[in-house]
């Protein structure tokens, strides 16, 4: 696995697309069919809070693989990031969502859940 | 190369020395690790951040020789 730095085409992108999407997901394969189980936890959980996000397939691009885990300081995948902040990976997603403090942050910051 | 649960504690306590750690298998393989970290040093930190501080502990070495470790932090009862 690569560590080289970061190119700024790739930071670039992963700054646009973070403030582009108000939810966005970088995971493991694509909503329909991710290919790492902590990537499937976190769409399964926000497939059930209804909320709609945009996955972006990192195995597809190891720039961006590497430059979303620069970005955030997070050495793993997937990360999940809300109106352009990292909320965390699928442990702290998994723990927020099992509290109910996820709902609260997306709700927070406008973002519309299933009732 | 996978990291084995004595290493892992290892590690971490070095970057966090009064952390109190649990490591279990996920899997069997030797690679697939869940661990809860307390410590006082998490104290007033994110959960973000708190598992930063373990992450930086582990070094280079999360993602690449550690696949997976699901962690759950917090700080000590009083």
């Amino acid at each position: 696995m690569s560590n080289a730095p970061t190119t700024t085409a790739a930071a670039d992108r992963i700054k646009r697309e973070i403030s582009d999407n108000p939810v966005l997901l970088y995971m493991k394969g694509t909503p329909v069919f991710p290919q790492c189980g902590f990537s499937a936890r976190v769409v399964q959980i926000l497939t059930t809070l209804g909320v709609k996000f945009k996955g972006i397939d990192v195995l597809a691009d190891p720039d961006i693989r590497q430059g979303v885990k620069d970005f955030s300081n997070w050495p793993t995948i997937p990360q999940l990031y809300v109106k352009g902040e990292f909320v965390g990976g699928c442990d702290i997603v998994s723990e927020m969502f099992e509290s109910g403090e996820l709902k609260k942050v997306l709700a927070d910051k406008g973002v519309p859940t299933r009732a | 190369m996978a990291l084995d649960a004595a290493t892992i504690e290892k590690l971490i306590k070095a970057g966090l020395p009064d952390a109190r750690i649990t490591i279990a298998a996920l899997a069997d393989d030797n690679d697939h690790w869940s661990a809860r970290v307390i410590s006082a040093s998490f104290k007033g930190k994110s959960r973000v951040q708190q598992h930063q501080m373990v992450y930086r502990a582990l070094g280079s070495r999360m993602g690449n020789e550690l696949h997976a470790l699901a962690l759950q932090t917090g700080v000590p009862e009083e």
